[in-house]
């Protein structure tokens, strides 16, 4: 059996890999995300990304952390349900994965996504620039001051 | 005494802007800081208010140099989301610009490298070579940056005559054998300015996730175009080189190496090119409500790129793109720790940065 095979039963899961989109994807519940980090590191996976995603309504926020294993991409969502800022929260894996630092800043600063347990230092974003404006819809103003939506706001 | 040297944002050292604090205590470098951001334009933000036609070209957008790559992957990711299947011939087509955009940037770089090092005639003769590059980019597109190949379920326009550009490649192999590699490999210039000089050590390539040629020098050996093959590349045979020491010059005898094996591709895929449609000719599809990802291996490594659909929208609700350079560029403090402090314009070039795709 390849590593891969054999990764659900060690990340403690009776499914298995669902091959969808060019990723290998799985539910990582009921590991947490440092967990997970633990157990990708044990494997040699190399960590890809996290790509974010704001759910439609309220529902809140989604994570989709990816590591490579010998060529294949795996995904492992993580909902952060709810769109309160306090919701918006979920653990750090900067210190048990350094390639995670600049991906970790990106989201906070674009999503408004509290990543717990670090430090942060600005990386795209400037002095007084406000968080998750960018990719945020929440917290991003829907109506700039010309009184149009953004939409109209580029058709224009 | 330590003391800080900002170098950037502006510098002669830096072909983009982006910012390092040097911590130095005489003439050593004991830390650095990086800053980015300088290049920062919205464009994940910008692709959620444009369509899947007008997507195409803002991504094109992403970066001068490997603009090709950006429409490649995310041609790649809309096609697993509308079901599409590019022809044969198209995706021959796709490998021969990827590797002629390889070529030139690979190219582009070394004549950095060699004026950070204080070649000027190599820079000229390096520069000439690219030229030579762009033309036959600019034959086959009518573009010299952006090219508008890739489309939805194939590329826009066809390679005529494969066979002609056959010389060229003979050309450039040529030119690298008597003149480029031979200068790189045998100059004591070279060598001092280049070896055991920002090394970048197996285990810490490894935690810090660097891609590309950055990890190939430093022992990893993992290259997309072989790992996870897409496009035309699993009916091709090319070597994947990889070096052990981690240093600058490791780096760029990765580049050099590569070259050699992007012409032989590039060889390969215009014989072999099957003859036959371009495109799926679909002018209606449908996107399915999902997410989609693709990855590709662009001239300073992993590109990956994902994109979330809804059903019926003509715009996507989100891409993300993570470029090679994000994923390498934080590994430039390990490699410029411990370094003289007049080697560090040489090290950061040496992992060939891309800001405008850091950035985006």
């Amino acid at each position: 059996m390849t590593l891969l095979e054999t990764l659900p039963k060690k990340l403690g899961s009776s499914d298995s890999w669902i091959e969808k989109g060019g990723v290998h994807w799985i539910d990582p519940s009921p590991l947490s995300v440092r967990e997970l980090c633990m157990e990708m590191n044990i494997a040699k996976a190399r960590f890809v990304t996290i790509t974010a995603y704001q759910l439609p309504k309220d529902e809140g926020l989604r994570l989709e952390y990816h590591w490579d294993l010998d060529g294949q991409l795996l995904g492992f969502p993580f909902l952060l349900l709810g769109n309160s800022p306090e919701s918006a929260k979920i653990e750090s894996i900067y210190d048990l994965c350094e390639a995670v630092d600049w991906i970790e800043r990106e989201i906070h600063e674009g999503f408004a996504i509290e990543f717990t347990g670090r430090e942060y230092e600005p990386l795209l974003l400037r002095e007084g620039d406000k968080l998750g404006v960018n990719l945020r819809d929440t917290v991003a103003p829907s109506k700039p001051a010309s009184g149009l939506s953004g939409q109209e706001e580029v058709k224009k | 005494m330590s003391y800080k040297i900002p170098m950037g944002p502006y510098h002669p050292a830096l072909e983009e802007p982006y910012k390092l604090d040097l911590i130095c205590e005489g003439e050593t470098v004991i830390d650095a800081k990086l800053h980015i951001g300088f290049n920062f334009r919205g464009i994940e933000h910008l692709a959620e208010t444009r369509n899947y036609i007008q997507v195409i070209a803002l991504m094109e957008r992403v970066c001068g140099i490997c603009s090709n790559i950006h429409t490649l992957t995310l041609c790649q990711a809309m096609e697993g989301l509308t079901g599409q299947t590019p022809p044969p011939r198209a995706q021959y087509i796709r490998v021969v610009m990827a590797e002629l955009e390889r070529l030139h940037s690979h190219v582009l770089w070394a004549g950095i490298a060699s004026k950070l090092m204080g070649f000027k005639t190599m820079f000229m003769t390096c520069f000439e070579i690219r030229e030579k590059i762009m033309d036959v980019l600019a034959a086959i597109s009518g573009n010299r940056v952006n090219y508008s190949m890739n489309r939805i379920g194939g590329v826009n326009r066809d390679i005529e005559d494969p066979l002609a550009m056959l010389g060229m490649i003979e050309q450039l192999e040529g030119e690298m054998m008597k003149t480029v590699i031979p200068i790189f490999t045998t100059s004591s210039t070279a060598r001092s300015r280049c070896a055991g000089i920002g090394v970048l050590t197996h285990d810490k390539a490894i935690s810090c996730g660097v891609v590309g040629p950055t990890a190939r020098a430093s022992g990893l050996g993992q290259d997309l175009r072989r790992a996870a093959p897409y496009a035309a590349y699993s009916e091709l045979d090319f070597d994947v080189p990889v070096e052990q020491a981690g240093d600058v010059r490791a780096r760029l005898f990765v580049r050099a190496l590569e070259i050699m094996q992007s012409c032989q591709i590039l060889r390969q895929a215009l014989t072999k090119m099957p003859p036959g449609e371009i495109s799926t000719n679909d002018e209606k599809f449908k996107f399915i409500t999902g997410t989609a990802t693709s990855r590709v291996e662009a001239p300073r490594g992993e590109v990956m790129y994902s994109v979330s659909w809804k059903e019926g929208s003509r715009n996507p609700s989100r891409v993300h793109v993570r470029t090679p350079t994000f994923a390498n560029m934080p590994a430039v403090r390990w490699m410029v720790k411990g370094a003289r402090l007049a080697d560090t314009p040489l090290i950061q070039a040496s992992i060939d940065p891309c800001y405008s795709c850091t950035d985006r």
